[in-house]
């Protein structure tokens, strides 16, 4: 049963660096809120509201690219203070917090 | 008057007496005298709240709500250690009194705001803003506005972020400009009438700044170039120049996920330890020749490097993602002496005025943990809801802090 279970998150862990638009789970979307509330929250401000880095509020984020902004959340931007994020983010959870702030990042 | 109401009227003056001296012992009770040396406040950052602790008793001694968006906090002490002035960043400043628990004053002054500084002589309160760019003067007492000095650069109008806010003496400020890459300071000891003196071109993107122990050297963290801004306070005709320009030379800078913080310098013996940004490393330069005479190896980019009061130690804690640990360094022969795992996210630290103990925020473990400092063991926790700054009283007669 053990092994079974090993096998399924096995291949669960597979699914989601395979297809990077999969949903993250919700116990995965649960450490990406807060995540984004703590650590990008430093540069950003914890409401997102800005602070060192640009505010990241539905209104500032409205004529960006979602995948351009996902891009920035993963490659970073060289020249400025946003490092890149891939050594913690696989891009299907930058894409899946970036849809949430163009909607209303979620509270913690 | 017949007999009955007068026996009421008596009665009735009794109970009041009786209420009367009630409410004179209740007062006495709060009121019970004692000093704030060993007093500070851990910020709890989500909730918008203060905690005033006891760093003798490791106690709490009460929360104080309503300080508004706490994400970004600093503190300053007045200069007779009973208020604490907390900077929000919603341009927030209360002045919380910390023997009754209570906010005295409170005043929001900007958009986006990232910390404060108190002058020499206590009477000034100044912010330093983001949002909009540049620093506002306030009477301490008060709160009332007295100067507002836009970080204005260029030739468009546009206005810079303001990092790194050090009181020097004479009622002086400096500060840096982000994206202008200039230093500022700023000569208060006409409050109205401030006099500016500008250092340009001092390089990319100051990210914070302090001021040493003895007032002389203000020094201005640099993030889009290697190096470290550095003004002779002693003698300004000289100008700002650049230190350690050439550190990382030739090497991949790591991602930086949490730009480290200068404020609360460690300048022990002789030498400053200074966060290298980028690298897993404690940069240790003389201060006498400002050369590097050595780099330590760290387990992540430090955020704070602060020296035990006596510098005999020096403590750093890391950026995201190996904020769980925090290192010790002998200044002796700059060796890393001891690894702790306070617990998840560690955010700040804090020692005891004389520096036996010292206090480490532990974010994702909702909790204050206290060390001795000799054996590095616990000694001590509190419990605070996600605690990120803690700050002691102390800091009120300390140049730069």
């Amino acid at each position: 049963m053990k092994s079974l279970c090993l096998l399924m998150c096995f291949s669960l862990a597979m699914q989601a660096s395979a297809q990077s638009t999969a949903e993250p789970t919700p116990a995965r979307q649960h450490e990406l809120i807060r995540l984004v509330r703590q650590d990008c929250g430093s540069c950003h401000g914890m409401t997102l509201k800005g602070g060192l880095g640009l505010p990241l509020l539905p209104d500032s984020l409205r004529d960006k690219p979602a995948s351009s902004l996902a891009a920035t959340v993963v490659h970073g931007r060289p020249g400025t203070a946003m490092p890149p994020w891939k050594t913690i983010l696989a891009e299907g959870e930058a894409e899946w917090i970036v849809s949430r702030l163009l909607t209303g990042f979620p509270k913690e | 008057m017949d007999r009955v109401s007068l026996i009421d009227r008596v009665s009735q003056g009794m109970k009041n007496l009786l209420v009367l001296m009630l409410v004179l012992l209740t007062g006495c009770a709060q009121q019970q005298l004692r000093g704030t040396g060993d007093l500070g406040v851990v910020i709890e950052r989500a909730a918008g709240r203060i905690v005033v602790v006891d760093s003798s008793a490791h106690a709490t001694l009460g929360t104080v709500e309503g300080l508004g968006d706490l994400s970004h906090a600093s503190v300053v002490f007045s200069r007779d250690g009973r208020y604490a002035y907390v900077f929000g960043r919603d341009g927030g400043i209360t002045k919380v009194d910390l023997l009754t628990q209570n906010i005295a004053r409170r005043v929001v002054q900007a958009g986006n705001s990232i910390g404060g500084a108190i002058s020499q002589d206590g009477r000034l309160v100044v912010a330093q803003n983001y949002e909009p760019g540049g620093i506002k003067v306030f009477d301490a007492e008060t709160l009332e506005l007295l100067a507002d000095i836009p970080s204005t650069f260029g030739n468009n109008g546009q206005r810079s972020k303001v990092v790194g806010l050090a009181d020097l003496p004479g009622n002086r400020f400096a500060y840096a400009l982000f994206e202008a890459g200039e230093i500022w300071v700023a000569d208060l000891s006409d409050p109205k009438h401030p006099q500016l003196t500008k250092y340009c071109d001092i390089g990319r993107q100051p990210y914070d700044g302090l001021v040493t122990p003895d007032g002389r050297y203000y020094l201005a963290g640099l993030f889009g170039e290697d190096g470290i801004a550095l003004v002779d306070l002693w003698k300004p005709e000289q100008g700002a120049r650049k230190i350690l320009a050439h550190y990382g030379r030739g090497e991949e800078k790591l991602p930086v996920f949490k730009m480290p913080h200068l404020r609360g310098w460690a300048v022990a013996g002789g030498r400053a330890y200074l966060p290298a940004v980028g690298r897993h490393e404690v940069l240790v330069v003389d201060t006498s020749t400002w050369q590097e005479v050595g780099r330590i190896s760290v387990k992540g980019q430090p955020v704070f490097v602060m020296a035990r009061p006596d510098a005999r130690q020096v403590w750093v804690n890391f950026a995201f993602p190996d904020n769980g640990w925090v290192q010790v360094i002998d200044t002796l022969d700059n060796r890393l002496i001891d690894t702790l795992a306070p617990g998840k996210a560690v955010l700040h630290l804090e020692f005891t005025p004389k520096g036996e103990q010292v206090w480490i925020s532990a974010r994702d473990d909702n909790r204050v943990m206290i060390y001795d400092t000799l054996t590095r063991k616990p000694v001590g926790e509190l419990p605070a809801q996600s605690p990120s700054g803690i700050f002691f009283t102390s800091r009120a007669g300390r140049i730069g802090f």
